[in-house]
């Protein structure tokens, strides 16, 4: 039985399986650390994440277009975000207490909407969903291509998107600026650093990432929307952002633990173990707390992380 | 020409009345001081001039033209720079990202790291600041991050320098070097506005002085025709003793004794057996160049941090662990780092009155606080310590630097203790204030009590104590009297062991 097990844990199929899963998680680690860079927590990555999901269903089911279904999640995780940036920055709410209230609004808002517009509870009919694709060369190649030759179209634009934000984060005068208003606010402002735009430009691009991860849960895979369908995934990309250290491909890293940790435990309860499956169902979880709470990682902050900061000597 | 001239500049902070339509000329390519007490409104005038604040009413002509000044970069554009009191700085971030943010050289749209080092580079060279570029700044010392803060305003060709309070931080001898990098500014053509309430620096390196006054403009004055004791009186408003007088006095049994102390620190040893005793009615001091061992010093003896070996006993029993016990047997500690260690910035006056005190009677009472005595102990504090209030209740945060300091000494002495750990007790504060403590340390030495300064201030130390040791590289490495020359203890805390001895 071991070597099932072992088989299970080193397999191509579970790699690419880790792959696919990370995605979403991936997304909303980005997410966070766009934010949290600028300074803003971000509890509401989960909201941002389910208003994504929802709205990439709506889109698609109203259009028929699985694009246009994920362009609508990413507008609805930016617009999200934005009503989080104005209370945040503008009206200087803590950010935790926001971040809850957006989760609990997101929740709320995308199960009263399915009643509307679906007349259901618990589960939307099938809409347009996104295609796998299978890379002609890649996915002749022996390893790699069982491993990414067939995926979601998700996926790559996910990793285009991770090696992107990186770039703009640490090699552009933005990404500088970013970094700068999370460290040291009153800094930045002296350096004619706009810091409201900044906070208000990286937590909306944040919520357009989730949003994205969020399209994908609903129509990049299965085709339709459930209730509360991104289960703690959003929660789990603000732990990936942290192990990440804040950094996008840190945090795609990360998620792609996490996930690799979930797709075994998904294998290893088809199989004859003698544990109860809900033991097996806690490896990632207890993997989470292990890394962050365990100090198996030093995890520093931006400085200024969860501060209010005003221009002008107001505090 | 005039370089910045501030008409009738008047601002509020709720009721405190930070400036009062005040007026300063500053003419192009003098060095210009501004001085004036803790809370004088110096810092916060030239946040307005820097567009950090909004004026209530005044305006602001720049070259002799009206402008207005919304923003910092409004400041910037108009070729205004200045370096801030509290270093606005990012410690994770290298010299060059500290140095660039805001006015990015980029190339396709990414940043461009090697050229912009290279121009740091040559801008560094060409004022002579020495910085590595690359650095981290977390990993420089504060007198290179200082020469940062600088070439941030020289990168944004700013002509127009305001330094606060520049030397405060700052070693000996980084103080003549910043000396000689605002001499070669000033010969460039720029214009220096140089905030302090050092009489000394203000004689030596400004063309004209301007005095402030709770808030308003006492005078403006030529540097060569006044005297220190002339700006200390405007400054004060009254006749200050620059030199406190220190009478003989009576020496006892020894109170605090340390014996072979050693620390450690994360980078090695950093006290290394030092043994002293301090006696009943004196005051020993340790010069040192800040850095040398001082600040581990400080925490083994307060308790805030475990000793390697060695013994510590107050009236030869020996202490036990943690500062409370320091406290039980009549240990004060006025710390080097007052905003971590001294104060909780967003308590009231009143609550960092009573902090390490809280529990006991009479502030507390079966576990429940006494509202009424801890406010009436705190207006008797205030008062009697002359500190500069809103009221009791108003934070910590809003006093002024020398006020906050003027609090940790009134807490403090007012436990009535007979050991005093006094840790750069001036630092930052004005002539009024040190005076004022001084002469606090001196009536403590006249009852009887022991204590222990720590300061980097030579004069500080020449002044106050009746015995001197000399700390260089975490070793005592002379003792002296008190009538120990100046250029002897400087060469001794340099470390010119052998010339010097
Ligand atoms: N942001 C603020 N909010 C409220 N009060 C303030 C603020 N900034 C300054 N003050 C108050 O305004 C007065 C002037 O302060 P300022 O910092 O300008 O003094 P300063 O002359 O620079 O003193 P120091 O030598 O201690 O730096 C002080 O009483 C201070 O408490
Ligand atoms: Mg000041």
């Amino acid at each position: 039985m071991w070597l099932e097990i072992l088989a299970v844990i080193f397999n191509l199929r579970t790699l690419n399986a880790a792959i696919r899963m990370s995605t979403p998680i991936a997304l909303a680690a980005m997410g966070g650390a766009f934010s949290e860079r600028a300074g803003v927590i971000n509890i509401g990555l989960e909201g941002m994440l389910l208003v994504g999901a929802f709205a990439g269903a709506v889109g698609s089911y109203a259009t028929g277009s699985a694009l246009l279904g994920t362009l609508l999640g990413v507008a609805a995780g930016a617009a999200t975000a934005a009503v989080f940036s104005i209370f945040t920055v503008e009206f200087r709410a803590n950010h935790v207490v926001a971040g809850v209230g957006i989760n609990i609004l997101a929740l709320g808002l995308t199960t009263w909407l399915m009643q509307v517009v679906w007349r259901t509870r618990g589960i939307s009919p099938a809409v347009a969903r996104v295609q796998s694709i299978r890379i002609p060369l890649i996915s002749d190649i022996p390893v790699i291509g069982q491993v990414i030759g067939v995926q979601s179209p998700f996926v790559f634009v996910m990793i285009a998107l991770i090696v992107g934000g990186w770039v703009l984060l640490f090699r552009t005068p933005l990404g500088l600026r970013i970094r700068m208003t999370g460290e040291h606010p009153e800094a930045a402002d002296t350096l004619g650093i706009n810091v409201r735009f900044i906070k208000h430009f990286s937590v909306i691009l944040g919520g357009a990432l989730c949003g994205f991860g969020g399209a994908y849960l609903s129509i990049g895979n299965i085709g339709r929307f459930s209730m509360g369908m991104s289960a703690g995934r959003g929660f789990m990309g603000l732990a990936a952002n942290i192990f990440g250290q804040w950094n996008p491909i840190g945090g795609l890293g990360a998620s792609m633990l996490f996930s690799y940790a979930d797709a075994v435990q998904i294998r290893l309860q088809t199989m004859e173990i003698a544990l109860p499956h809900q033991i097996i169902q806690m490896i990632p979880y207890l993997l989470t707390i292990v890394i962050l709470a365990g100090g198996v990682v030093k995890s520093r902050p931006p400085a200024a992380l969860g501060n209010h900061y005003r221009s002008g000597g107001g505090t | 020409m005039r370089a910045v001239e501030l008409l009738d500049i008047t601002k509020r902070f709720g009721t405190l009345t930070a400036n009062k339509a005040v007026n300063l000329a500053v003419e192009s390519g003098e060095v210009h001081c501004l001085l004036g007490e803790n809370g004088a409104g110096k810092t916060t005038l030239m946040k307005i001039l820097f567009g950090l604040y909004q004026a209530d009413s005044g305006s602001i002509r720049v070259n002799e033209r009206p402008v207005t000044i919304r923003r910092p970069d409004d400041a910037i554009g108009l070729g205004i720079g200045m370096v801030h009191q509290h270093f606005m700085l990012v410690p994770r971030l290298t010299v060059t990202e500290n140095v660039i943010a805001g006015s990015e050289v980029s190339r396709h749209g990414f940043l461009d790291m090697n050229t912009a080092v290279e121009d740091i580079a040559k801008l560094a060279e060409r004022y002579r600041l020495r910085v590595a570029p690359r650095a981290r700044v977390e990993d420089i010392s504060v007198g290179q991050q200082q020469r940062v803060e600088i070439l941030k305003a020289l990168y944004r060709k700013a002509d127009f320098l305001i330094l606060d309070e520049p030397t405060a931080v700052l070693t000996p001898q980084e103080t003549d070097d910043l000396f000689e990098i605002i001499r070669r500014l000033k010969n460039d053509g720029k214009t220096v506005v140089f905030i302090t309430h050092k009489l000394r620096e203000t004689m030596a390196i400004s063309d004209r002085v301007t005095v402030l006054r709770d808030g308003a403009v006492v005078d403006t004055l030529n540097t060569a025709e006044t005297s220190p004791a002339e700006l200390a009186r405007r400054m004060v408003g009254r006749d200050v003793l620059l030199r406190v007088e220190r009478p003989p006095s009576e020496v006892g049994a020894p109170l605090l004794e340390v014996r072979d102390l050693s620390v450690a620190s994360r980078y090695g040893t950093a006290v290394e057996s030092i043994s002293f005793s301090v006696r009943a009615g004196e005051i020993l001091g340790i010069a040192g160049v800040e850095g040398n061992g001082q600040l581990e010093l400080e925490e083994a003896i307060v308790g805030l941090r475990r000793l390697s070996s060695g013994t510590m006993t107050v009236r030869a029993k020996e202490l036990g662990t943690g500062p409370d016990a320091r406290r039980e047997v009549g240990m004060a500690h006025i710390p080097s780092d007052r905003l971590r260690r001294g104060v909780v910035p967003d308590f009231s006056v009143a609550w960092n009155l009573i902090l390490g005190s809280q529990w006991r009677s009479p502030f507390s009472r079966r576990g429940a606080f006494s509202r009424k005595q801890i406010n009436e102990y705190a207006e008797r504090v205030v008062a009697q310590y002359g500190i500069r209030c809103g009221s009791i209740d108003a934070p910590v945060r809003s006093l002024s630097g020398g006020n906050q300091q003027k609090l940790v000494v009134a807490r403090e002495l007012s436990r009535k203790p007979d050991v005093v750990i006094a840790c750069q007790p001036t630092r930052g504060v004005d002539v009024g204030a040190i005076e004022y403590i001084h002469n606090q340390l001196l009536a403590m030495r006249a009852s009887g009590k022991a204590i222990l300064l720590i300061s980097a201030e030579l004069d500080e130390v020449r002044a106050l104590s009746d015995r001197i040791l000399v700390m260089y590289e975490g070793k005592i490495v002379a003792e002296r009297s008190c009538d120990a020359a100046e250029s002897e203890l400087g060469l001794l805390m340099a470390g010119h062991q052998a010339e010097a001895g």
